[in-house]
Protein backbone atom coordinates (compact mmCIF):
# COMPACT_ATOMS: atom_id res chain seq x y z
CA UNK A 1 0.00 0.00 0.00
CA UNK A 2 1.64 3.30 -0.82
CA UNK A 3 0.33 6.66 -0.06
CA UNK A 4 0.77 8.66 -3.35
CA UNK A 5 -1.46 5.95 -5.12
CA UNK A 6 -3.89 6.42 -1.76
CA UNK A 7 -3.71 9.83 -2.88
CA UNK A 8 -4.79 9.45 -6.01
CA UNK A 9 -7.39 7.09 -5.21
CA UNK A 10 -8.91 9.32 -2.97
CA UNK A 11 -8.77 12.43 -5.80
CA UNK A 12 -10.46 10.32 -8.00
CA UNK A 13 -13.74 10.37 -6.16
CA UNK A 14 -13.68 13.87 -6.42
CA UNK A 15 -15.21 15.11 -10.05
CA UNK A 16 -13.99 19.15 -10.06
CA UNK A 17 -10.82 19.47 -8.17
CA UNK A 18 -8.01 18.77 -10.07
CA UNK A 19 -5.67 16.16 -9.16
CA UNK A 20 -2.46 18.41 -8.53
CA UNK A 21 -4.41 19.90 -5.04
CA UNK A 22 -4.24 16.46 -3.74
CA UNK A 23 -1.33 15.53 -1.28
CA UNK A 24 -0.90 13.54 1.62
CA UNK A 25 -0.98 17.03 3.92
CA UNK A 26 -4.59 18.21 2.25
CA UNK A 27 -7.31 19.06 4.84
CA UNK A 28 -10.04 17.46 2.32
CA UNK A 29 -13.14 18.99 4.23
CA UNK A 30 -11.85 22.39 4.03
CA UNK A 31 -12.34 21.21 -0.20
CA UNK A 32 -15.20 23.04 -1.68
CA UNK A 33 -15.93 20.00 -3.67
CA UNK A 34 -16.46 17.70 0.05
CA UNK A 35 -19.49 16.24 0.86
CA UNK A 36 -21.10 13.82 2.36
CA UNK A 37 -21.78 11.79 -0.69
CA UNK A 38 -17.98 11.96 -1.72
CA UNK A 39 -17.01 10.84 1.93
CA UNK A 40 -19.71 7.74 0.89
CA UNK A 41 -17.70 7.30 -2.18
CA UNK A 42 -14.28 7.37 0.11
CA UNK A 43 -15.60 4.81 2.41
CA UNK A 44 -16.50 2.75 -0.39
CA UNK A 45 -12.74 3.28 -2.38
CA UNK A 46 -11.39 2.71 0.46
CA UNK A 47 -13.63 -0.92 0.97
CA UNK A 48 -13.23 -1.95 -2.66
CA UNK A 49 -9.25 -1.20 -3.60
CA UNK A 50 -8.14 -2.12 0.13
CA UNK A 51 -10.74 -4.15 1.39
CA UNK A 52 -10.92 -2.33 4.42
CA UNK A 53 -14.30 -0.65 6.11
CA UNK A 54 -14.06 2.48 7.51
CA UNK A 55 -17.38 3.77 9.62
CA UNK A 56 -18.59 6.82 9.21
CA UNK A 57 -16.96 7.65 12.90
CA UNK A 58 -13.65 6.73 11.51
CA UNK A 59 -13.54 9.16 8.83
CA UNK A 60 -15.08 11.61 10.90
CA UNK A 61 -11.76 11.65 13.37
CA UNK A 62 -8.72 12.34 9.94
CA UNK A 63 -8.17 15.56 8.94
CA UNK A 64 -5.91 14.97 6.23
CA UNK A 65 -5.28 11.71 3.44
CA UNK A 66 -2.54 10.79 5.26
CA UNK A 67 -4.31 10.80 8.39
CA UNK A 68 -6.69 8.39 6.68
CA UNK A 69 -4.33 6.60 4.92
CA UNK A 70 -2.67 5.16 8.39
CA UNK A 71 -6.24 4.49 9.31
CA UNK A 72 -6.45 2.01 6.61
CA UNK A 73 -3.10 1.06 6.74
CA UNK A 74 -4.06 0.02 10.03
CA UNK A 75 -6.58 -1.81 9.57
CA UNK A 76 -4.85 -4.19 6.36
CA UNK B 1 -35.73 33.44 -31.97
CA UNK B 2 -33.49 31.38 -29.59
CA UNK B 3 -35.06 27.62 -30.31
CA UNK B 4 -35.09 26.16 -26.65
CA UNK B 5 -35.28 22.98 -27.46
CA UNK B 6 -32.45 22.61 -29.88
CA UNK B 7 -29.81 19.91 -29.58
CA UNK B 8 -27.18 21.84 -31.75
CA UNK B 9 -23.58 21.30 -30.19
CA UNK B 10 -24.70 18.71 -27.85
CA UNK B 11 -23.08 14.80 -28.39
CA UNK B 12 -25.92 12.69 -27.13
CA UNK B 13 -25.01 8.34 -26.42
CA UNK B 14 -28.16 6.85 -27.12
CA UNK B 15 -28.00 2.49 -25.83
CA UNK B 16 -30.91 0.42 -27.31
CA UNK B 17 -30.61 2.30 -31.07
CA UNK B 18 -31.00 -0.48 -33.27
CA UNK B 19 -34.60 -0.83 -33.21
CA UNK B 20 -38.05 0.61 -31.56
CA UNK B 21 -37.82 3.91 -29.31
CA UNK B 22 -34.08 3.93 -28.98
CA UNK B 23 -33.58 4.67 -32.89
CA UNK B 24 -36.89 6.48 -33.00
CA UNK B 25 -34.73 8.92 -30.34
CA UNK B 26 -31.68 8.66 -32.14
CA UNK B 27 -33.34 9.87 -35.29
CA UNK B 28 -34.74 12.86 -33.36
CA UNK B 29 -32.16 14.24 -31.47
CA UNK B 30 -29.86 14.57 -34.91
CA UNK B 31 -32.53 16.12 -36.32
CA UNK B 32 -32.18 19.26 -33.83
CA UNK B 33 -29.11 19.55 -34.55
CA UNK B 34 -27.15 16.83 -31.76
CA UNK B 35 -24.05 14.70 -32.38
CA UNK B 36 -25.55 11.38 -31.76
CA UNK B 37 -23.37 8.22 -31.11
CA UNK B 38 -25.43 5.04 -31.05
CA UNK B 39 -25.04 1.43 -29.06
CA UNK B 40 -26.35 -2.01 -28.98
CA UNK B 41 -25.19 -5.02 -29.90
CA UNK B 42 -25.87 -5.74 -33.71
CA UNK B 43 -23.87 -3.88 -36.21
CA UNK B 44 -25.88 -4.26 -38.91
CA UNK B 45 -28.76 -2.78 -37.55
CA UNK B 46 -26.66 0.00 -36.13
CA UNK B 47 -25.74 0.82 -39.08
CA UNK B 48 -29.11 1.15 -40.50
CA UNK B 49 -30.22 3.72 -37.93
CA UNK B 50 -27.20 5.35 -38.73
CA UNK B 51 -28.30 5.77 -42.12
CA UNK B 52 -31.59 7.52 -41.18
CA UNK B 53 -29.22 10.47 -38.94
CA UNK B 54 -29.42 13.90 -40.57
CA UNK B 55 -26.23 15.52 -40.66
CA UNK B 56 -22.72 14.64 -40.09
CA UNK B 57 -20.42 13.15 -37.51
CA UNK B 58 -22.45 10.59 -36.20
CA UNK B 59 -21.21 7.22 -35.05
CA UNK B 60 -21.73 3.95 -33.83
CA UNK B 61 -20.32 1.46 -31.62
CA UNK B 62 -22.02 -2.18 -31.24
CA UNK B 63 -21.55 -3.31 -27.40
CA UNK B 64 -23.60 -5.88 -25.08
CA UNK B 65 -24.37 -3.09 -21.90
CA UNK B 66 -25.00 -6.85 -19.95
CA UNK B 67 -21.30 -7.57 -20.76
CA UNK B 68 -18.82 -6.20 -18.26
CA UNK B 69 -16.27 -6.01 -20.33
CA UNK B 70 -17.96 -4.26 -23.36
CA UNK B 71 -19.25 -1.64 -21.19
CA UNK B 72 -15.96 -0.74 -20.21
CA UNK B 73 -14.57 -0.72 -23.82
CA UNK B 74 -17.48 1.13 -24.99
CA UNK B 75 -17.49 3.85 -22.30
CA UNK B 76 -13.71 4.67 -22.90
CA UNK B 77 -14.13 5.07 -26.59
CA UNK B 78 -16.60 7.68 -25.84
CA UNK B 79 -16.21 11.73 -25.79
CA UNK B 80 -17.65 13.84 -22.94
CA UNK B 81 -21.59 13.69 -22.95
CA UNK B 82 -24.52 16.68 -23.29
CA UNK B 83 -26.64 13.81 -22.90
CA UNK B 84 -27.10 10.16 -22.57
CA UNK B 85 -30.77 8.21 -23.65
CA UNK B 86 -30.78 4.89 -21.62
CA UNK B 87 -33.51 3.23 -23.52
CA UNK B 88 -32.12 -0.44 -23.71
CA UNK B 89 -34.42 -2.99 -22.77
CA UNK B 90 -36.41 -5.92 -23.67
CA UNK B 91 -39.81 -7.18 -22.61
CA UNK B 92 -41.20 -10.66 -21.56
CA UNK B 93 -44.00 -11.96 -19.89
CA UNK B 94 -44.33 -15.11 -17.88
CA UNK B 95 -46.70 -15.45 -14.47
CA UNK B 96 -45.43 -15.32 -11.04
CA UNK B 97 -46.45 -18.64 -10.48
CA UNK B 98 -43.94 -19.78 -13.36
CA UNK B 99 -41.06 -17.20 -12.56
CA UNK B 100 -37.47 -18.98 -12.51
CA UNK B 101 -34.00 -17.61 -11.61
CA UNK B 102 -33.48 -17.44 -15.77
CA UNK B 103 -36.57 -15.15 -16.46
CA UNK B 104 -35.40 -12.53 -12.97
CA UNK B 105 -31.75 -13.12 -14.89
CA UNK B 106 -33.29 -12.26 -18.83
CA UNK B 107 -35.06 -9.04 -17.99
CA UNK B 108 -33.26 -7.59 -14.60
CA UNK B 109 -29.96 -7.93 -16.43
CA UNK B 110 -30.55 -5.68 -19.60
CA UNK B 111 -33.61 -3.60 -18.20
CA UNK B 112 -31.95 -2.71 -14.74
CA UNK B 113 -28.35 -3.97 -14.02
CA UNK B 114 -26.66 -2.49 -17.16
CA UNK B 115 -28.50 0.63 -17.37
CA UNK B 116 -27.34 1.13 -13.76
CA UNK B 117 -23.30 -0.30 -14.38
CA UNK B 118 -23.38 1.59 -17.30
CA UNK B 119 -24.10 4.44 -15.27
CA UNK B 120 -21.66 4.20 -12.45
CA UNK B 121 -18.69 3.85 -15.59
CA UNK B 122 -19.80 7.06 -17.30
CA UNK B 123 -19.53 8.65 -13.52
CA UNK B 124 -16.58 7.03 -12.02
CA UNK B 125 -14.88 7.22 -16.05
CA UNK B 126 -16.01 11.42 -15.70
CA UNK B 127 -17.98 11.18 -18.84
CA UNK B 128 -20.71 13.53 -18.18
CA UNK B 129 -20.40 17.22 -18.74
CA UNK B 130 -21.68 19.73 -15.83
CA UNK B 131 -25.47 20.35 -16.61
CA UNK B 132 -25.65 17.12 -18.75
CA UNK B 133 -29.19 15.88 -19.24
CA UNK B 134 -30.04 11.42 -18.56
CA UNK B 135 -32.58 9.92 -19.55
CA UNK B 136 -34.22 6.94 -18.79
CA UNK B 137 -36.27 5.10 -20.40
CA UNK B 138 -38.44 2.89 -18.38
CA UNK B 139 -42.42 1.95 -18.59
CA UNK B 140 -45.77 2.93 -17.61
CA UNK B 141 -46.08 -1.09 -16.58
CA UNK B 142 -43.63 0.08 -13.63
CA UNK B 143 -47.05 1.78 -12.10
CA UNK B 144 -49.50 -0.18 -14.05
CA UNK B 145 -49.86 -3.62 -12.93
CA UNK B 146 -51.09 -6.84 -15.34
CA UNK B 147 -50.71 -10.13 -15.08
CA UNK B 148 -48.00 -11.64 -16.65
CA UNK B 149 -46.21 -9.03 -16.94
CA UNK B 150 -44.19 -8.44 -12.98
CA UNK B 151 -40.97 -9.37 -13.90
CA UNK B 152 -40.91 -6.52 -16.73
CA UNK B 153 -42.93 -4.44 -14.10
CA UNK B 154 -40.41 -4.69 -11.58
CA UNK B 155 -37.35 -4.23 -13.96
CA UNK B 156 -38.95 -0.55 -14.81
CA UNK B 157 -40.00 -0.05 -11.14
CA UNK B 158 -36.44 -0.26 -9.98
CA UNK B 159 -35.05 1.60 -12.86
CA UNK B 160 -37.30 4.40 -11.67
CA UNK B 161 -36.76 4.34 -7.79
CA UNK B 162 -32.95 4.11 -8.89
CA UNK B 163 -32.76 7.19 -11.25
CA UNK B 164 -34.33 9.63 -8.62
CA UNK B 165 -31.33 8.76 -6.51
CA UNK B 166 -29.15 9.40 -8.99
CA UNK B 167 -31.07 12.60 -9.53
CA UNK B 168 -30.42 13.20 -5.81
CA UNK B 169 -27.02 12.38 -6.45
CA UNK B 170 -25.76 14.78 -9.52
CA UNK B 171 -27.68 17.66 -8.83
CA UNK B 172 -24.74 19.64 -7.66
CA UNK B 173 -23.01 19.44 -10.37
CA UNK B 174 -26.49 20.17 -12.24
CA UNK B 175 -26.55 17.22 -13.80
CA UNK B 176 -30.46 15.96 -14.46
CA UNK B 177 -32.10 12.68 -14.37
CA UNK B 178 -35.34 11.72 -15.70
CA UNK B 179 -37.40 9.34 -16.64
CA UNK B 180 -40.22 8.41 -19.45
CA UNK B 181 -42.66 6.08 -19.11
CA UNK B 182 -44.67 5.06 -22.27
CA UNK B 183 -47.91 3.23 -22.35
CA UNK B 184 -47.63 0.80 -25.24
CA UNK B 185 -45.82 2.08 -28.44
CA UNK B 186 -45.92 0.25 -31.35
CA UNK B 187 -42.05 -1.71 -31.63
CA UNK B 188 -41.12 -4.83 -31.86
CA UNK B 189 -41.25 -5.19 -28.35
CA UNK B 190 -44.42 -5.63 -27.75
CA UNK B 191 -45.10 -7.81 -30.55
CA UNK B 192 -43.36 -10.72 -28.92
CA UNK B 193 -45.42 -11.28 -26.35
CA UNK B 194 -48.65 -10.68 -27.83
CA UNK B 195 -50.95 -11.32 -30.99
CA UNK B 196 -51.65 -8.91 -32.84
CA UNK B 197 -55.21 -9.45 -31.91
CA UNK B 198 -54.93 -8.94 -28.51
CA UNK B 199 -52.52 -5.29 -29.68
CA UNK B 200 -55.55 -4.12 -31.58
CA UNK B 201 -57.87 -4.60 -28.97
CA UNK B 202 -56.07 -2.96 -25.87
CA UNK B 203 -55.06 -0.10 -28.81
CA UNK B 204 -59.18 0.89 -29.43
CA UNK B 205 -59.15 1.33 -25.07
CA UNK B 206 -57.12 4.01 -25.43
CA UNK B 207 -58.90 7.38 -25.17
CA UNK B 208 -56.52 9.34 -27.98
CA UNK B 209 -57.13 5.76 -29.93
CA UNK B 210 -53.91 4.35 -30.64
CA UNK B 211 -50.60 3.40 -28.67
CA UNK B 212 -47.88 5.27 -29.18
CA UNK B 213 -45.50 5.80 -31.61
CA UNK B 214 -41.75 5.86 -31.50
CA UNK B 215 -41.81 9.34 -32.07
CA UNK B 216 -43.77 10.28 -29.70
CA UNK B 217 -41.66 9.34 -27.14
CA UNK B 218 -38.63 10.53 -29.21
CA UNK B 219 -40.02 14.47 -28.80
CA UNK B 220 -40.60 14.00 -25.22
CA UNK B 221 -36.70 12.78 -24.77
CA UNK B 222 -35.56 15.99 -26.79
CA UNK B 223 -37.31 18.63 -24.45
CA UNK B 224 -35.48 16.07 -21.27
CA UNK B 225 -32.09 16.72 -23.74
CA UNK B 226 -32.24 20.25 -24.38
CA UNK B 227 -31.90 23.22 -22.48
CA UNK B 228 -35.72 23.54 -22.34
CA UNK B 229 -35.82 21.45 -18.96
CA UNK B 230 -33.10 22.78 -17.25
CA UNK B 231 -35.22 23.06 -14.00
CA UNK B 232 -36.21 19.55 -14.32
CA UNK B 233 -34.44 16.61 -12.50
CA UNK B 234 -35.72 13.16 -10.30
CA UNK B 235 -39.15 13.26 -12.57
CA UNK B 236 -40.61 10.18 -14.05
CA UNK B 237 -43.04 11.83 -16.70
CA UNK B 238 -45.55 9.40 -18.24
CA UNK B 239 -46.92 9.93 -21.30
CA UNK B 240 -49.74 6.97 -21.95
CA UNK B 241 -52.14 8.09 -25.02
CA UNK B 242 -54.49 8.86 -21.76
CA UNK B 243 -54.49 5.07 -20.92
CA UNK B 244 -53.94 5.95 -17.08
CA UNK B 245 -56.91 8.79 -17.15
CA UNK B 246 -58.41 7.16 -13.97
Amino acid sequence: MEIQEFVVNFANQFDDTELEVFTPETRFRDLEEWSSLTGLAVMNMVAKKYEVKITPAELKSVETIEALYNLVAGKK
Amino acid sequence: MNNPFTLSGKTILVTGASAGIGRGIAVACAGMGAQVILTARNTERLQETLSQLEGDGHSYIAADLTNEAERRVLVEQLPMLDGVVQCAGVGNRVPCKMLMQEDLDRVMKPNTEAPMLLQSLLLSEKKLKKQASVVFIASAAATMPVAGNAVYSASKAALVAYAKCLAQELASRQIRVNCISPAMVWTNLIKEDLSMEQLKRAESTYPLGRFGKSEDIAYLSIYLLSNASEWMTGNDIEITGGSLIG
